[in-house]
């Protein structure tokens, strides 16, 4: 009896919920910290961080409103994301960030569509995400643009016939840009042996041997970070010699580590490039690698180093299209900003960003870039839009 | 053809190896205290954190020894703190009590590394590649099969010659009847922890080495495998468990190389549930009847 | 007391639990973290208490519930993504195949009756196996099921391995409730029947409950089987909880997640089993929360150590294994809460040897 008492009581004591500073808009940031995509997760994270350093205060209704930005980790799990995402409803956010990593954002979407709390995500990739829910707008490309883009390129530059694609069960964004990306190069005539490893997989040997074995030309394997070290790594014992390329994941300094004095050739496509002409970039790239140099504990979740990576880039143009939002709906409910969001257009440093019906923004341009192992850094291959792939 | 499965059975024999060093400690365990110890293969990963993190500090021919030695301290210390206190408790508890270790070990080490993947250090020699024939791979799969022979050939011979093998051996028979007979449990019991942390460890050197990366949950699949391999050599037996993995172990690379790679884990179970329908004991197992 | 009384005072209770939720989700919003933990809680009560069936009332101890919560929700979740939907779920597979869409009551029965039906078949060969061999078994037949429905050949219909969403969910905490409510009522019934005493004889000693002229295997299939009807049960309400769906998360670790509240609870103990999800949820989802964000006191001039992300995992680790090891009996041992309010010589339940 006393047990249950007991039990009743630190239930009581614990259900007092907090209250609620005036004063300030949360905006809510919901990215991995931890798992297999942990590493691009904190990268992101310090790209909106970067972002809220310079706009810390918003405008609403004639006051000046405090950001704060809560910061939760879904663990790169879908189910450790519903958890996560429940949390940021319930700490009151008006807007949320993220994530890196589309099944995460496909299931936290759910909860942010029932709670009405609108969701930009920064490098999600993968259609489902925003046409699958109602809440949910994106500032990247997606995947059947970037699947058709690498398979042009696996085509293109190395002249492949066969390509070997290798995904993850039970991962949306490796099993969807995988699907694109066999998708066109199928239809243009090419040869495609797909297969799937499970999650927790370590010996890549069978995978890459199948891969030599079936006569492929090039591997595409948009694999996590993690996935990535570990297939670099065999790949690099194997003496593989024919070309690795991969989606936006890859442009990573987890790659670049991994493949630091190999022969392989590895090349990815991603959002955004250092070097970038547009004067928003170069001013972008010059604070942010400040910053980073300033802040010692950011630079170690940035991999160590200051080298810009896109996703930090998506983290700070989201993150400015969600003050743009909140300004446009002069208001700090979730509901008015959602409402505010589909019309408001910014120049960002991944180019300029406005949302189509469907809540994507209308991107064309995707930068290839690859690895190079002596230098350890990325090399600028080339851009491609979708003009030029409709040629 | 030969050529084209080659790689395969290179690696298959390799992995073989490694299971074969984890299936030792399950299938000694269960031997003598007829315990399912689920937190064996979060000992082997631990084994490998510990080797990330001493070998950021110290030369690797100093980080061996003294991650050989970290590991058993703690299988025995699991023992000690959670195994122990339950000698007299129902199996189901004892087991329960195990599972509940694995979950805190993951935990654990999820909290120390921050959930992220650590790179394992590169072991100078054996982490190089050869060419063996149609094949290039890393030394250490080479020398994984070989090393493993040689430890459970020792192995065996301590338990056939020594005092202590001999003491094991009685216990695992008839636990109550040894005990009578004047036999220290609690040290044979601690010695068997010993060991199979030891080739735990020793395991996850090898492993690591060839699939550069750890994660807090990464020995759990390797672990289950291992299990399986004790279950199908006959659980108990030491030869049937090192016969078991290999087993398994090149099975699994040839339905990769067959193409139905979603399955190469599933393969494990399926097995697994076949050994335990049609014949209980394994391949090697020794006949038991039920007590009343 | 009279059995009619008795009756009368329950549906008394139960009256006042739903009242009492509907003021609660009034009063704090459907969205706060209390109403999210009572939901996901009574989820998890009824897959405690389907789990706690089998191992608890019957003694046979499987780890295969994760394999049937997974059959559970996938069939709900394939079956009710409304028509509109499909196209874009089953992005891969042009649509899928399936083309009808069942309202959610019947998808979730239909989720329970296939996890039935799969019990009653792997139930055939596997309840020959004696304890840590039948616990390794499950635990086997669960992954080969969690494999074959990542199966790409299969996607189709599950979508492979790809997540599931846009099926009907529950908005308001009191369907879930009630479900799980009636649910474990049926449950109770049963351990409180002619067949719940058969199975805790088999549990108490097998040989005896045969000598006895109980039909072993008839009985062990039977609570196999309806221990998994209510796996599958909970299975699909979880899917309608997270909103998504996906098989990965269904692995090991999820059976043995239930497996240590049924513990904590007590083996053996429906209220047990009970108390212990709300506890177990309420404390990996909300109340040792705090422990993962990291804290300053003082005004910001001591960092309270070791609290950063991942240390309320392992506090909680370590509660779990002073209850598995030092409190064996868990909150409830053997015993039922009502048991506690009725005097103990009336209590047959109570006096076990």
């Amino acid at each position: 009896m006393k047990r249950i008492l007991a039990l009743v009581m630190v239930f009581a004591m614990m259900s007092m919920a907090a209250v609620a500073m005036a004063d300030t808009v949360k905006i809510g940031v919901f990215e991995p910290a931890s798992g297999d995509n942990g590493a691009g997760g904190k990268q992101e994270v310090i790209g909106i961080e970067y972002a809220n350093s310079l706009v810390p205060t918003v405008e609403v209704g004639g006051k000046t409103y405090d950001v704060e930005l809560v910061i939760v980790d879904n663990q790169s799990a879908t189910d450790k994301a519903v958890s996560a995402a429940q949390e940021l409803v319930d700490a009151g956010v008006s807007i949320v960030l993220g994530s890196y990593g589309s099944g995460v954002s496909m299931a936290g979407g759910e909860v942010f569509a029932d709670a009405e709390v609108p969701a930009i995500a920064c490098s999600a990739t993968n259609p489902g995400v925003t046409s699958l829910c109602d809440y949910y707008w994106r500032v990247c490309f997606l995947d059947p643009f970037q699947g058709t883009v690498m398979a042009n390129f696996a085509m293109d530059e190395f002249g492949a016939k066969t390509a070997y694609v290798l995904s993850q069960l039970g991962d949306d964004y490796t099993t969807g840009l995988a699907t694109y990306f066999a998708k066109a190069f199928e239809s243009m005539g090419g040869t495609v042996i797909n297969e799937q490893f499970t999650e927790g997989t370590s010996d890549y040997t069978a995978y890459l041997n199948n891969a030599v074995n079936g006569g492929a030309d090039v591997i595409f394997s948009p694999t996590s970070t993690t996935v990535a070290s570990l297939l670099i790594n065999q790949a690099a014992s194997m003496n593989i010699a024919m070309p690795i390329l991969a989606g936006d994941t890859w442009e990573s300094s987890v790659i670049l580590d991994a493949a630091k004095g190999t022969n392989l050739t590895i090349c990815m496509s991603t959002f955004f490039d250092e070097n970038d002409g547009n004067a928003v970039a170069a001013e972008f790239v010059q604070g942010f690698k400040a910053w980073l140099n300033a802040n010692p504990d950011k630079k170690t979740n940035n991999g160590g180093n200051d080298i810009v990576a896109a996703v930090s880039a998506l983290g700070y143009d989201a993150y400015m299209v969600a003050i743009e939002a909140i300004k446009a709906a002069d208001s700090i409910d979730s509901v008015a900003i959602a409402e505010a969001l589909p019309s408001v257009v910014t120049n960002g440093v991944t180019g300029s960003i406005s949302f189509d019906e469907i809540g994507d923004a209308n991107k064309d341009m995707a930068y290839i870039k690859k690895a190079n192992t002596e230098t350890v850094a990325f090399d600028f291959v080339k851009t491609q839009s979708v003009a030029e792939l409709a040629e | 053809m030969i050529d084209k499965m080659l790689p395969y059975l290179l690696s298959g024999i390799s992995v073989g190896g490694q299971y074969a060093l984890i299936a030792v400690g399950y299938t000694m365990v269960y031997g003598i205290l007829r315990l399912i110890n689920f937190a064996h293969g979060d000992i082997f990963t631990a084994a490998g954190f510990f080797m990330v993190y001493i070998a950021a500090a110290l030369p690797v021919p100093l980080a061996i020894p003294l991650v050989v030695i970290l590991t058993v301290l703690l299988g025995v210390t699991v023992e000690r703190v959670a195994y122990k206190p339950l000698r007299s408790a129902p199996r189901m508890s004892v087991m329960i009590s195990a599972i509940g270790v694995s979950y805190l070990l993951q935990n654990l080490m999820w909290y120390v590394t921050g959930g992220l993947a650590k790179q394992y250090p590169v072991i100078p020699w054996i982490s190089d590649s050869v060419t063996i024939g149609s094949a290039t791979t890393k030394m250490v799969t080479l020398i994984t099969p070989v090393l493993t022979i040689l430890l459970v050939l020792a192995l065996v011979t301590i338990i056939q010659k020594t005092k202590i093998g001999m003491a094991m051996r009685a216990v695992s028979k008839d636990f109550e009847t040894a005990q009578l007979m004047g036999i220290k449990i609690n040290s044979v019991i601690s010695t068997t922890f010993v060991i199979g942390s030891l080739l735990a460890a020793v395991g996850s050197v090898l492993y690591f080495s060839n699939y550069t990366s750890v994660t807090p949950t990464v020995g759990a699949m390797p672990g289950l495998k291992a299990f399986v391999a004790a279950v199908f050599g006959g659980i108990g037996s030491i030869p049937g468990a090192v016969i078991g993995a290999f087993i398994i172990g090149i099975c699994e690379n040839i339905i990769k190389a067959l193409g139905y790679t979603t399955f190469s884990d599933a393969f494990t179970f399926a097995l697994l549930i076949v050994i335990l329908l049609f014949k209980p004991t394994g391949l090697f197992g020794e006949k038991t009847s039920e007590k009343v | 007391m009279k059995k009619s009384t008795k009756n009368l005072i329950n549906i008394g209770l139960l009256i006042l639990m739903f009242v009492v939720l509907y003021f609660l989700e009034q009063h704090f919003g459907r969205r706060s973290m209390l109403i999210t933990v009572l939901k996901k809680g009574a989820i998890y009560a009824l897959i405690a208490v389907s789990m706690n069936l089998l191992n608890g009332f019957t003694g046979l101890f499987s780890l295969g519930q994760a394999g049937f919560m997974l059959v559970g929700a996938y069939t709900y979740a394939v079956l009710t993504i409304p028509m509109a939907k499909r196209m874009a779920v089953y992005q891969y597979y042009e649509g899928g195949i399936i083309n009808f869409t069942v309202p959610a009551i019947v998808g979730i029965l239909a989720a329970g009756l296939l996890a039935a039906l799969l019990a009653a078949l792997i139930g055939l060969p596997v309840l020959r196996l004696k304890s840590d061999y039948l616990a390794i078994a499950t635990l086997g037949f669960a992954e080969i099921i969690r494999a074959i429905i990542q199966w790409d050949t299969l996607g189709p219909i599950t979508n492979g391995s790809n997540l599931l969403k846009t099926y009907p969910t529950f908005k308001s905490v009191i369907p879930v409730f009630a479900a799980a409510t009636i649910c474990i009522a049926v449950i109770v019934f049963l351990i409180n029947s002619t067949y719940g005493r058969a199975f805790k004889a088999i549990r108490d000693d097998e040989i005896a409950a045969e000598a006895m002229g109980i039909n072993l295997f008839h009985h062990k299939q039977m609570a196999f089987v309806i221990s998994s009807f209510f796996a599958g049960i909970g299975g699909a309400l979880l899917a309608m909880y997270q909103g998504s769906l996906q098989a990965n998360a269904f692995k090991s670790s999820m059976t043995y997640e239930i497996l240590l509240i049924v513990v904590i609870g007590g083996m053996g103990s429906i209220s047990g089993s009970v108390m212990a999800s709300f506890l177990f949820i309420a404390c990996s989802e909300w109340w040792l929360r705090f422990l993962d964000t990291e804290m300053y006191l003082f005004g910001g001039t001591f960092k309270v150590p070791l609290m950063r992300s991942g240390f309320r995992m392992v506090v909680f680790s370590v509660v779990i294994m002073i209850v598995v090891l030092f409190f064996r009996k868990g909150i409830m041992g053997e015993r039922e809460l009502w048991d506690l309010f009725t005097p103990r010589r009336k209590n047959k339940e109570g006096v076990k040897q």
